[in-house]
């Protein structure tokens, strides 16, 4: 039986620029975020990127990765918008696809179903078929005869899903509270990557949790990575909460150009393993500033 | 539906508990938009909204479905920020799910608009041209499928010109006149119940779908709204008061739904 296991350089090998990418996850929650520290690092560019959108479109837009977004949102789930987004789309820098979210979630399942389209009320009368002069509507064949929105199908080149455990031949499980629309996204790309907190033996899975979270089959999965802390710093649980400390810093730092500067040689001009040791790093200097501070406030002083 | 008429009204017009904050008004109006609503899936962002759902359900809504915020639906009656851990779950209500809720109907929201229009379309998308704006928020959400398929309501917490424009920058929220325009699929599950701020309620309830100022909060007057509203607003000969929240929800409102107050921060009164 085929071994799927890659390392992210071999995953990035597997991708080119120019290509259409999915990102699963949704807003600041499970993002495959070390296989979008890899393409940050890369030279691919001029990606048109798919996503439920948080820090991962953010990222790809400050590195002048992307050249189109579609999304329904960009939100860093505890801070409502991503300001490195927010920055791309008020220079007019990147080219933009907005759907309705649920019109999101069709269009992917339309690709997985291999079929050109699917209909639905969402989208009529709004902007969103205003700002997309491509979108068009059906009329139902049938005596009802209605008018409705018919979603493309949102074909992918690649997709990118990050889940709690994998085994070596592809089978994927998350053990979260919601698998969000990650099954969707590999059934719509020619290309399907799952990253994963660990890879473990396929008969680990019963302990690790119920039928229902084995939700990625190997039909739907050309390759699996092992990045351990690689939804970081957006939420993986139940193996760890959003780093809402770590995501104040990211965010602040988008505003100072001085700021993202140091922030993206400590973070991201190194590898996978340099991220997750800076992590942590930043992490106790944090502490420790936090157990000064408090230590200031007892002794009385400085405020 | 149930036919019984909300009893939204102060009807003698003095405005009664003094004690009684803006806050409390503003829950109370929200709690109003659930009246009538059997089992169906209640969603509220924003502080006033998500008390008032809550309120509804422990009154005289009692077959709501609450949600948990993430991905399941709620037995009991958390208070606001109640540990999540802590909750006894019902039923699981992953994303997908809820995109099925939506298109069904069984569903009834308030979202916030940063800005809200005449004909009750809704912003959250961007300030400014679509194409490069001059502000990007979130974008367009479920915003465009929640207003053709269910009813749906909008909070604002900061009623200004701003926010109460005569047009919105971009259509999320569909209101009346471009649902008509779309045509019958659209209009068909198509209800834009109310509109609650921190100043007033209103509705559609004219003629032309035209926004209407249902009631305002004890202690706001009239002028106060129209001077705060970018529109022409339709303003009946008698404009009533938000109604007077009964001592029971005061209580449920002040020691078991929000002890901590947090409602306070969002509505100064």
């Amino acid at each position: 039986m085929a071994d799927k296991r890659l390392t992210l350089d071999e995953l990035i090998g597997e991708l080119h620029s120019g290509m259409t990418i999915g990102i699963g996850g949704w807003g600041s929650r499970r993002k495959p975020m070390a296989a979008v520290r890899a393409i940050l690092r890369s030279d691919l560019t001029d990606l048109t990127v798919v996503s439920y959108g948080g820090p991962d479109v953010g990222l790809l837009c400050a590195a002048g990765k992307v050249k189109r977004a579609v999304y329904g949102f960009v939100t860093l789930d505890s801070i409502p918008t991503d300001p490195h987004f927010k920055a791309a789309r008020q220079a007019g820098a990147i080219e933009c696809t907005e759907l309705d979210e649920g019109m999101f979630y069709l269009g992917l399942l339309a690709a997985s179903q291999r079929v050109p389209f699917l209909p639905t009320r969402a989208g009529l009368g709004s902007d969103v078929m205003v700002v997309n002069p491509s979108l068009r509507t059906v009329v139902s064949p049938y005596d009802d005869a209605e008018e409705l929105v018919a979603v493309p199908a949102l074909r992918l080149d690649a997709a990118l899903v990050h889940v709690n455990r994998a085994d070596a031949k592809g089978s994927g499980q998350i053990l979260g509270p919601d698998p969000f629309f990650d099954e969707l996204f590999l059934g719509a790309a020619d290309r399907r990557f799952v990253t994963t907190e660990r890879i473990v033996d396929t008969d680990r899975f019963a302990a690790e949790g119920p039928l229902q979270s084995l939700c990625i089959s190997r039909l739907l999965t050309d390759g699996v990575i092992e990045t351990t802390g690689g939804a970081h710093f957006t939420a993986c649980v139940p193996d760890y909460p959003r780093d809402e400390a770590f995501q104040k810093e990211y965010a602040a730092a988008a505003g100072d150009p001085d700021a993202w500067a140091a922030f993206r040689q400590r973070f991201l001009e190194v590898d996978e393993s340099g991220y997750q040791m800076a992590v942590g790093q930043a992490d106790v200097e944090r502490k420790a500033r936090r157990a000064a501070e408090r230590a200031g406030t007892t002794t009385g002083g400085t405020r | 539906m149930s036919a019984a008429p909300p009893p939204e009204s102060g009807g003698s017009g003095d405005s009664g508990d003094s004690g009684v904050t803006r806050a409390e008004y503003c829950a109370v109006a929200c709690a109003e938009v659930f009246r009538g609503d059997g089992e169906v899936m209640a969603s509220a962002f924003g502080t006033a909204p998500a008390l008032g759902a809550r309120l509804a359900r422990l009154t005289f809504a009692p077959d709501l479905v609450l949600t948990d915020g993430d991905a399941a639906l709620v037995a009991g009656v958390p208070a606001l920020g109640a540990d999540i851990a802590t909750l006894l779950l019902e039923s699981h209500m992953p994303y997908r799910k809820v995109f099925d809720t939506v298109w069904s109907g069984r569903r009834n929201l308030i979202m916030m608009a940063s800005q809200i229009d005449r004909t009750g379309n809704q912003n959250i998308s961007a300030i400014g041209e679509w194409a490069q704006p001059t502000v990007q928020l979130v974008g367009v959400r479920g915003a465009p499928g929640n207003t053709v398929n269910h009813s749906t309501s909008y909070w604002v917490p900061n009623h200004s010109t701003r926010s109460f424009v005569e047009q919105v920058d971009v259509v999320c929220g569909v209101g009346y006149a471009r649902a008509e325009a779309a045509g019958p699929s659209a209009t068909r599950f198509h209800e834009i119940r109310r509109v609650v701020s921190n100043l007033g309620v209103f509705d559609f309830e004219t003629p032309d779908h035209t926004m209407r100022v249902r009631s305002v909060h004890p202690g706001v007057t009239v002028d106060e709204v129209v001077a705060a509203t970018g529109f022409e607003l339709v303003v009946p000969d008698e404009v009533s008061e938000t109604r007077q929240p009964t001592p029971e929800e005061l209580e449920l409102l002040r020691t078991v739904l929000d002890p901590r107050g947090l409602r306070e921060r969002e509505v100064r009164s």
